[in-house]
């Protein structure tokens, strides 16, 4: 064996809080190495911000330090723990800038830490593009032609090099963002001079297109003995220009012929062996001419990363483990495959069934955004799916999607025409892949859908095969099928809610028929081995054909359904109570059971459970896998939505369903009862109402004052809520943003103006109940609780406040006998506490309390489900042993990824991920969520403060706070005056329609450090977005509410005086 | 493509019914499963699969159509094609004809839309099983597997060797300054193809051959190729190859590694049920590092009796390759004889290029002989 014995301890760097192009995949990373690295007897460290995640749990690693991720903060944890050697390869693109940054720094030498896993030269030439594209040149391996240029005059010159199209790609910009194509001369000089304004160094890449070329990927593993091998290929149904990670992907590689494919695969090993990658895995993406099969290299990158994650789940092979384990020395020939048990982790897994990958966006959130896909990532998630043939998967993987789409179908554009909708496929919108499916419909020529999609021939004859299998069973009425046709239907991927739709059946009878006739899914083994050997491990997925290879067990079992794709409101803390939930269950020996179809999850490595099910989460797939396993009970509570979706279903179904009852889920969440439940408990609720036509709208509005929030009762998630603040802008909802109708009630809640939002988790075995978390936001209730900002323990709540919300928390508990968890949101205004909502359910903040107040709540919620009673002692003796600190959480947002969106909060939820603060002040510990977030607070420089009317009287406060601390302050007109008039230091500064220079101009120039600046209504709204934008595209901290501004310019006050920012422990919290 | 009902029949009673595609003559012969990918038209003209029936793991098998270059013989030799999901249609740059129609020109059966993961895990349970493809009624079918022999004690090699001695050379730009004997018991073209672009001359002879015959063509050295059915039943050559060693450098690939160890006094045994993929690893022996390999046979040669037998006539043994899995002998040398045999494909086709540096290591032992 060769594990390297002069190592002892191991620093692993996470990816921070969820953004879209890294997200859970790499809890999914870091928390497999962390095991495989403990599992070799090495001490590991943890670095990481993103408290919602599996891998900083206190019991995955020696040392967790849910800290920001900046050199700063690393340097300190390095000096703490000192460490042997820091593995940089697992926490994505962040985690690798870090590593690079610290050895630029000096501080690797410093403290003598070795980077393993990846080289720093190896990093350098795999990332910088010219030394990246002199490896290829060397190797004599196609690229994209393209040169940097610093200037309208060269890029000018470029044109007689390289022709048109070409793709522009402004340096260093924040998140990559402003790549886009020019066709022509007058587009080149618009995106050419938008792309130098936009890059901070004025630095342009002009890039040969290859649009439309096909797209691979292949994951690849090395080790110290120049072991190489291939672990999977990937091929993008969406050709080249969309970026990989936004579009269908499918695996293994269709469309290549052996000699195809092993062309790119010897490129791969060039690849490897001249970068240098010796001890890990490493993704490379190519480009195939689809006329003549040119090859040409797009990137590579030199660690585990998204389609890793998705490889791993792709083939069983989980990358992650070895590559940390290669990277403590060990050869690939040392490693042993556990799902086959013989073979080793040197060989190149082969697949027998197709896997499909299909990305989630939530572009509703975003409305103000193109929805055309480019080469920026926009996908906030993807879901993956196995069939036995490729239809089977792809329509398993539509379902999966949860976008309510159950068919390849577009029920949308029936009456477009057929030019409209060649128009349609052309765009590489999200939906145009269904849109294809009307085309098929239609039977347009194949070569037109051929020319607007470039969609490879293989696929679009598969589509046609699928919707002609349609066509002619549906030709048939339902009452004639035989087997056959059933079982023809069923092995394309057709669920029954589509045949229920065409036959104008419910689901249920659907299924009843198919039963009748004995047609039943039968379940096989992901075994990386295409069944050469025996599997030993249960990782399944469902498919039609002759025989079920994995017979359910005797013993007790409880399945647990996950929570599908990531979307926003509903990310990686769903995975981490599945995940904990699993485990618990094999702890108290009960057999754990999961069921999922999101590739970026922890739940979904085959170790987790007892048995996994990558399936998706439709009422068809998981009742034919509780019919089959005749589970003990099914919990709902942790999969977030996606399960409690299904309670109602199962329920009448007579699956034992552990935890709340139906009958209180319901109550939760129908209105009516909810109100009457809590005046029956004597607790306060806002006044609410509902329109259902516009007629009635002036007796409905008795009794309410504006401002009001108001969203349409049918879409979950806060979706198009908004705050309305006059009977005009309640018009123009009504009309423009959502239409009125009895089928389409509007929900009208008296909105609570200047009132801080509270969150509560609690936990309950139906009769005690314990308050496990009270978190404070810092912003208003007015701003999604996922949005904004908590605190926890709150920090100046009274005792009377605390208490009460205690008890009514605990009597909401006893009267819906919740039976593990529930979240209530408050709200208080004055000393009035008001009930928001509750989720009888796991919510977002769970990873959050339980790392907060050191107790699992999933493990302990487990215990109740099984049969315990709550066990308050568990917790007391927690708080015992807890030292006194702030935890604080803040929220990550996408913007940057959506062009032209305003970056204000409001009521419906855009955030994509959280980060966490721990300190013993809370000012601090807001601060360093801040920094984690990458909102940056200066210590010094110019402030920019505006705020609405309303807010005047709280900024006075502020002002004088940021005086103190030596800041200028620039305002528009009116807050100045307002601030002068108080007789504070102001300089005034034109806003964007006063004329130039005003203050976007100022921020341009990086006048402006942080920016304070809250709006009323739509004018100001519309009036201050470009300062907005701006402060988001130039990275200049800035918060759109005064409580986010207090709380940042006392954080910039504790943070500059006392003793400054120091490290902690998660484990030493709790002793 | 009219879809007829077609089945395929195992020894053991299994009967799965699928579509027939390729020809719809009945066949049976040995059935074994190949875990690539890709390369299914390697497969089909690699002459080793004579008299097996093949079950592709992979489910899509026909996408990118057949394209002539890629031929590894002149002709389709294995007896019947197994897959789970055919796609009507193609359409690939490189494509000339579908793979429906190469089957059907080569009158080959297949079978589709049938359980192959089923099938796969039968033959790694029970072993390789005489097996048929068929469009006939049960009874006819049943009687023709009864038929069908057993891939042990045939000697197979006749059916797909070259009659006349022939040469390959020139088909790339090089000039061919060494010239070697191929003994040709069913060999695949990118053999010669890689001998070729190596400036090798190959006089490629069909395998009832002396060694007088061979030494006439003062070779440089010898080569002696893979090929189908049970090594111990080819009778002959072995003690052709053993009058050679020691006269010239010798490399044998797959069957030809297994005359090396016949021709040595060695033993050969079949594998449950072989070794079919492009994604064996092998470990070599003098840096232990692991090549993925494309494998191809279903017999193996035991180590024990190569030791022994080396031992006994005093030659010096080298077991070169070991394969990791099942620590099967992959490659071995007679270092003093100048003697090289490899068990699996280094020439690839389908499969990875690892182990291509091989034919650079005997082309380079020629020179300097
Ligand atoms: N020269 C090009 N022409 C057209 N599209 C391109 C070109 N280079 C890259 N792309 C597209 O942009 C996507 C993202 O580019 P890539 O270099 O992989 O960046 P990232 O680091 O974000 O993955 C690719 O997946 C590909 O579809
Ligand atoms: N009556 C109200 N007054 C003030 N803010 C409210 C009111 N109702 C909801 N909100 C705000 O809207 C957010 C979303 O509303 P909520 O009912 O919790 O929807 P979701 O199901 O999306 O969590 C809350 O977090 C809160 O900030
Ligand atoms: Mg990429
Ligand atoms: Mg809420």
């Amino acid at each position: 064996m060769s594990k390297r014995e002069d190592l002892s301890s191991i620093l692993v760097i996470g990816s921070g809080p969820i953004v879209i192009g890294q997200a859970c995949e790499f809890d999914y990373s870091g928390t497999q190495s962390l095991k495989a690295l403990r599992e070799e007897g090495y001490r590991t460290i943890l670095v990481n911000s993103n408290p919602a995640t599996i891998m900083t749990d206190p019991q995955y690693a020696d040392a967790t330090y849910i800290e920001p991720l900046t050199c700063d903060t690393l340097e300190k944890v390095i000096a703490a723990e000192k460490p042997d050697a820091i593995l940089p390869t697992m926490g994505g693109q962040t985690a690798l800038n870090l590593a690079l940054e610290l050895h630029k720094k000096g501080i690797l030498e410093k403290y003598n830490v070795e980077l393993i896993g990846a080289r720093i030269d190896s990093i350098q030439k795999a990332e910088d593009r010219d030394l990246f594209k002199k490896v290829l040149d060397q190797l004599g391996i196609g690229y994209p032609k393209s040169k940097i240029v610093h200037s309208w005059e060269t890029a000018q010159q470029v044109l007689d090099e390289i022709s048109l199209p070409l793709i522009i790609r402004p340096s260093f910009t924040l998140g990559g963002s402003g790549a886009s194509f020019a066709y022509n001369q007058d587009e080149f000089e618009v995106l050419v001079k938008r792309a130098l304004e936009m890059s901070p160094v004025n630095e342009v890449l002009v890039e040969e297109s290859i649009l439309g070329w096909k797209e691979f990927e292949l994951e690849m593993m090395r080790d110290r003995n120049d072991n190489v091998i291939v672990v999977c290929s990937i091929e993008n149904l969406d050709p080249v220009g969309v970026h990989t990670g936004d579009s269908i992907t499918v695996a293994p590689a269709q469309t290549l012929s052996d000699q195809e494919y092993q062309r790119m695969r010897d490129y791969s090993l060039d690849i490897m062996r001249a970068i240098g990658i010796d001890s890990g895995g490493s993704n490379i993406q190519y480009a195939v001419h689809p006329d003549n099969g040119m090859v040409y290299c797009i990137e590579m990158n030199p660690r585990v990363s998204r389609s890793s994650a998705l490889a791993s789940k792709a083939t069983g092979y989980p990358i992650a483990k070895f590559a940390a384990k290669l990277a403590v020395g060990y050869t690939l020939d040392e490693l042993v495959n556990d799902i086959t048990k013989v073979s080793k982790a040197s060989f190149e897994p082969t697949i027998d069934y197709v896997v499909t990958k299909i990305p989630r966006f939530d572009f509703e959130k975003f409305k103000k955004t193109n929805k055309v896909l480019g080469p920026q990532m926009k996908a906030v998630g993807e879901v993956m799916a196995i069939g036995r043939n490729f239809r089977e998967s792809f329509q398993k993987a539509l379902r999966s999607l949860e976008k309510g789409v159950y068919a390849f179908q577009d029920k949308w554009i029936s009456k477009a025409t057929d030019q409209e909708l060649l128009q349609k496929i052309s765009l590489q919108t999200p939906s145009r892949i269904l849109s294809l499916a009307e085309a098929f419909r239609r039977k347009l020529p194949l070569e037109d859908i051929y020319e607007k999609t470039k969609i490879d021939w293989w696929f679009l004859y598969q589509f046609e095969h699928m919707i002609q299998i349609e066509d002619e069973l549906f030709s048939l009425p339902l009452e004639t099928w035989t087997f056959d046709h059933w079982f023809e239907a069923k092995k394309n991927g057709i669920s029954d809610k589509r045949i229920a739709e065409m036959a104008q059946l419910s689901e249920q009878e659907v299924r009843q028929k198919r039963h009748d006739q004995g047609v039943r899914p039968v379940y096989k083994m992901v075994d990386t081995c295409g069944a050469e050997f025996e599997s030993h491990t249960n990782y399944l997925y469902s498919c039609y054909a002759q025989e079920d290879e994995a017979i359910p067990t005797k013993r007790k079992k409880v399945i647990v359904l996950g929570s599908g794709p990531n979307r926003i409101g509903q990310g990686v803390e769903f995975d981490y109570c599945c995940v904990h939930a699993s485990q618990s269950l094999k702890k108290f020996g009960v057999e754990s059971i999961m069921v999922n179809c999101n590739p970026e999850t922890v739940s979904t490595d085959y170790d987790i459970s007892d048995r996994l099910y990558f399936e998706p989460l439709t009422e068809e797939d998981v009742f034919e896998i509780i019919l089959r396993e005749q589970p003990d009970g099914v919990i709902l509570q942790f999969g977030g939505q996606t399960p409690l979706k299904l309670s109602k279903f199962l329920h009448e179904k007579g699956v034992t369903i552990l935890g709340t009852s139906m009958n209180s889920i319901e109550i939760a969440e129908d209105r009516k009862r909810f109100s009457h439940l809590l005046t029956s408990l004597d607790i306060q609720q806002t006044k609410s109402k509902t329109i259902l036509h516009l007629e009635e709208l002036e007796s409905v509005l008795e009794g309410l004052d504006f401002p009001l929030m108001v969203r349409p009762s049918f879409v979950l998630g806060g979706r198009a809520m908004e705050i309305v603040r006059n009977k005009e802008d309640l018009l123009s909802y009504l009309h423009e943003a959502v239409k009125v109708s009895p089928e389409h009630p509007i929900l009208v809640d008296q909105y609570l103006e200047n009132s801080i939002e509270i969150d509560v988790d609690a936990i309950s075995d139906g009769q005690s109940c314990y308050v496990a978390g009270i978190m404070q936001h810092i912003e208003q209730a007015g701003v999604h609780s996922g949005d904004s900002s908590c605190v926890l323990p709150p920090v100046s709540l009274s005792q009377n406040v605390l208490h009460m919300i205690e008890s009514q928390t605990q009597k909401i508990a006893k009267a819906l006998e919740v039976k593990g968890l529930m979240n209530i949101q408050f709200a208080l205004q004055g000393e009035n506490l008001f009930v928001l909502e509750v989720n009888p359910r796991a919510s977002r903040t769970v990873p959050f309390v339980s790392k907060a107040i050191g107790v699992s709540l999933v493990e302990e919620t487990l215990k109740i489900l099984l049969g315990e009673r709550l066990s308050l002692k568990t917790f007391e003796d927690a708080q015992q042993r807890r030292k006194h600190f702030y935890s604080v959480k803040s929220p990550v947002f996408p913007f940057v990824k959506f062009s032209d969106e305003d970056t204000i909060l409001g009521p419906e939820m855009k955030s994509t991920g959280e980060v966490m603060g721990m300190d013993e002040s809370w000012e601090i510990a807001f601060g360093k969520a801040q920094i984690a977030s990458g909102n940056k607070l200066p210590a010094q420089g110019c402030v920019f403060l505006s705020v609405n009317d309303m807010d005047k009287a709280k900024v006075i406060d502020l002002a004088k706070l940021l005086r103190e601390l030596g800041f200028d302050l620039v305002s528009t007109k009116g807050t100045a005056q307002f601030l002068s008039d108080q007789g504070i230091e102001v300089a005034k500064v034109s806003k964007v329609n006063e004329g130039r220079p005003h203050i976007v101009d100022k921020m341009i120039d990086r006048e402006i450090h942080l920016v304070i600046n809250t709006t009323m209504g739509k004018h100001s709204i519309k009036d201050s977005y470009s300062i907005r934008r701006t402060a988001l595209e130039k990275g200049i901290p800035y918060f759109t509410t005064v409580e986010g501004g207090i709380a940042a310019a006392k954080s910039i006050q504790n943070m500059s005086t006392g003793k400054g920012i120091s490290v902690v422990k998660l484990q030493s919290l709790f002793s | 493509m009219e879809l007829k009902k077609a089945a395929i029949y195992l020894e053991d009673g299994t009967r799965l019914e699928g579509k027939s595609f390729g020809s719809n003559v009945t066949q049976g012969g040995e059935i074994v499963f190949h875990t690539g990918m890709t390369g299914y038209q390697e497969i089909l003209t690699d002459p080793s699969y004579c008299g097996q029936i093949v079950v592709m793991t992979y489910p899509h098998i026909g996408n990118y159509g057949i394209h002539g270059a890629d031929n590894e013989s002149s002709s389709v030799h294995l007896s019947g094609f197994v897959v789970g999901d055919y796609p009507q249609k193609h359409k690939q740059w490189r494509s000339e004809t579908s793979l429906h129609q190469f089957l059907m020109d080569h009158n080959i059966p297949g079978i589709f839309d049938v359980d192959t993961r089923m099938l796969t895990r039968k033959i790694r349970d029970r072993g390789s099983m005489r097996a048929l493809i068929s469009c006939e009624d049960l009874d006819t079918a049943k009687k023709k597997l009864s038929q069908v022999p057993s891939m042990e004690g045939q000697n197979l090699i006749h059916q797909v060797a070259c009659k006349e001695p022939y040469v390959w050379e020139n088909r790339t730009s090089q000039t061919h300054p060494i010239t070697i004997v191929v003994v040709d018991c069913g060999i695949k073209w990118n053999i010669l193809r890689s001998f070729d672009q190596l400036g090798v001359r190959c006089v490629v002879v069909p395998p009832l051959i002396t060694a007088e015959a061979i030494l006439s063509y003062k070779p440089n050295g010898l080569f002696l190729s893979n090929g189908p059915g049970d090594p111990a039943a080819v009778e002959g050559l072995p003690s052709v190859v053993e009058q050679l060693f020691g006269k010239m450098p010798i490399f044998g690939i797959c069957l030809g590694h297994q005359m090396l160890a016949l021709a040595l006094g060695a033993k050969t045994f079949k594998l449950p049920f072989g070794h079919h993929g492009a994604n064996h690893p092998v470990r070599n022996e003098s840096n232990q590092k692991i090549e993925i390999t494309s494998q191809n046979h279903g017999f193996a040669v035991e180590r024990e009796s190569l030791e022994k037998a080396a031992v006994s006539k005093n030659i010096d043994l080298r077991i070169s390759h070991i394969h990791l899995t099942d620590d099967t002998v992959e490659g071995f040398e007679l270092p003093g004889l100048n003697v090289k045999a490899i068990q699996y494909h280094p020439e690839a086709c389908p499969g990875p290029h690892d182990s291509a540096y091989l034919f650079k290591e005997f082309v380079a032992c020629l020179k300097t002989k």
